[in-house]
């Protein structure tokens, strides 16, 4: 009797602990990270000694801000987002409504394949793109914003892929059924029943892919991102990221200012990510609540 | 007419898909492809198993394979007690504020870059290591796969409270019934009948540790070695990628490096693929 009452009680106690254990651990990271860097946080972080209305309109460079790595992430994940939306829901459809059998299983087992791996290697298969391009079709491609922007795209497309397939599979036969029984085509009933009805499961899906192309490194340090570039002027011209950034003061910071400006900007960056994060999270949550 | 632009229009769904699925493999194409001239001598293995010695011409990546399932493996040592832990809180406690609390901080840690996570580690986490126990820098194998626990624990728990949800309420009101305690319940019943989810929490988590880059380049110390104790420094495949890059694209240095990426790349499609069968395993169960 004691033996098997000894598990009843410890399990309890160490649940407990593991519980704090966490929440301390994630409070300290938050914690420090904001206790050393809310201090950096003014204009001066974003627009150094341009005057921020000349920044904004592009008609001064600015030297020592952040306002050029935040264009260049805005910029990458808008590129990448537009690439990886509309092959991504496509798929999604394909995968949900018209694959069967084999194919979809094995198109199944493909797309988690790709959705596993590093993002480094989807970065280095990036950068291996161009050098063969550049050996092969012209000499003046190099890595930059779009070669990113694509990589990016291939690594966030098995995320809108499965959400889009999951929203649309999620819908009950009743629906599904309805316009079908009432005359309308397959394609009637994927365009005006079944997408609109799963459109905030493929929102959520998109948002939180949005988030993976702003946070990731990997692919970017691998593809076009350096520490100084300006505004990118052009889709072949290098650009600055907040991420790369982030990454390159922890290991070349000059002096305390310089090393401030990289809490100011992992501030930023959490800022961003965990903004589309609770987002998605919360058209989850209505979704999930109306449907019940 | 109608009928030809829908048939269209389905032709694109499936170009879509069939380029989806092209591109998993073209990545694997692109990265052999340039690696070819070190495998072609019949090389692949001693790569594998040989030291990383460029002045004299050996570039194997065996110190790397070893650097990175040391740091995976004592990820996973902390993580998976840890976030069953916390799972386990959750399941128990769902009524209290604590683990509503413990839930959202979870659901909000799988928004955290991981690039933070490798920053903070080297302004907080390094120095805390260095001083508490006084061995090297401080950038180890220890301070790596604490950071990356932190990373990978959010998966498990938040898969692991899934799965616990997904064993019929039934078998636990029986429990209940007969007069069990929601302790009891949870131990002799729910756990060992979401053994399934549990397993792929742990094969996901443990391809997410494997295959970040950014908190092992910052602060594992990266040192080309096998490491042999907990304050050793150590270099990821990841990692190793990272460093190497820069070096000139004809040297077998960066042709070494798709080396690493090709066994990236097999290691996380193995994962892939167990994880695929654990549910097949799973539907034929339920």
């Amino acid at each position: 009797m004691t033996n098997t009452q000894f598990p009843e009680k410890a399990v309890p106690l160490l649940s407990w602990m593991c519980g704090i254990v966490l929440l301390t651990a994630i409070a300290s990271v938050l914690g420090f990270l904001f206790l050393k860097g809310w201090q950096s946080f003014n204009l001066q972080l974003i627009f150094g000694t341009t005057p921020p209305l000349e920044a904004l309109l592009f008609k001064r460079r600015v030297f020592n801000g952040l306002f050029p790595a935040m264009v260049g992430t805005f910029s990458l994940v808008c590129l990448a987002v537009c690439w990886a939306i509309p092959v991504g829901i496509a798929a999604g459809i394909y995968l949900a409504e018209y694959a069967r059998g084999k194919t979809r299983k094995f198109l199944n087992l493909i797309f988690d394949v790709l959705a596993g791996l590093p993002s480094i290697v989807v970065g280095l298969f990036g950068f291996s793109i161009t050098i063969f391009l550049n050996r092969y079709l012209s000499s003046q491609i190099y890595p930059c914003l779009l070669i990113s922007s694509i990589a990016l795209a291939f690594l966030v497309l098995p995320y809108i892929l499965r959400t889009t397939q999951t929203a649309l599979e999620d819908q009950p036969a009743s629906l599904r059924m309805t316009a079908l029984a009432l005359g309308a085509s397959r394609m009637q009933n994927i365009g005006r029943v079944l997408l609109p009805q799963s459109l905030p499961g493929i929102m959520s899906g998109v948002i939180l892919a949005t988030g993976r192309c702003a946070e990731d490194t990997a692919v970017i340090m691998l593809t076009g991102a350096v520490a100084t570039a300006g505004i990118p002027h052009s889709l072949f011209s290098n650009y600055e990221a907040l991420p790369f950034y982030i990454y390159y003061i922890s290991s070349q910071y000059a002096d305390q200012e310089e090393l401030a400006s990289g809490y100011g900007a992992a501030i930023i960056l959490l800022f961003i990510c965990l903004m589309l994060f609770s987002l998605a999270f919360f058209i989850k949550k209505r979704v999930s609540l109306s449907a019940h | 007419m109608k009928r030809a632009t829908e048939k269209t229009i389905e032709k694109l769904f499936f170009l879509s898909a069939f380029i989806s699925g092209l591109i998993t493999f073209s990545i694997f194409g692109f990265l052999l492809i340039p690696g070819l001239p070190l495998f072609s001598k019949g090389r692949f293995f001693s790569i594998l198993t040989e030291p990383w010695v460029p002045h004299f011409g050996q570039f194997g990546i065996y110190p790397m394979i070893t650097g990175t399932l040391a740091i995976t493996l004592l990820t996973m040592l902390f993580a998976f007690p840890l976030s069953l832990g916390c799972a386990t809180l959750i399941n128990l406690e769902n009524k209290s504020w604590f683990s509503a609390l413990l839930r959202k901080t979870v659901e909000m840690m799988t928004g955290v870059p991981t690039v933070i996570y490798g920053f903070v580690g080297i302004f907080l986490l390094v120095p805390l290591v260095r001083n508490i126990f006084n061995i090297g820098s401080g950038m180890c194998v220890l301070s790596a796969a604490l950071m990356l626990t932190l990373l990978v624990s959010p998966t498990m728990i938040l898969l692991f409270c899934d799965s616990f949800t997904r064993v019929p309420h039934a078998y636990g009101d029986a429990v209940l019934a007969m007069g069990g305690t929601e302790v009891q319940k949870f131990l002799y019943v729910t756990l060992p009948n979401s053994w399934p989810g549990i397993l792929v929490g742990v094969t996901l988590a443990f391809g997410r540790a494997l295959g970040d880059t950014l908190i092992v380049l910052m602060i594992a110390g990266n040192a080309v070695q096998v490491p042999g104790a907990l304050f050793d420094s150590a270099r990821t495949l990841t990692s190793h990628i990272a460093l190497v890059f820069a070096a000139d694209y004809n040297s077998p240095e960066f042709q070494a490096i798709f080396t690493c990426a090709i066994v990236l790349y097999l290691f996380s499609s193995a994962l892939a693929v167990a994880v695929r069968l654990i549910h097949d395993k799973r539907r034929i169960r339920v």
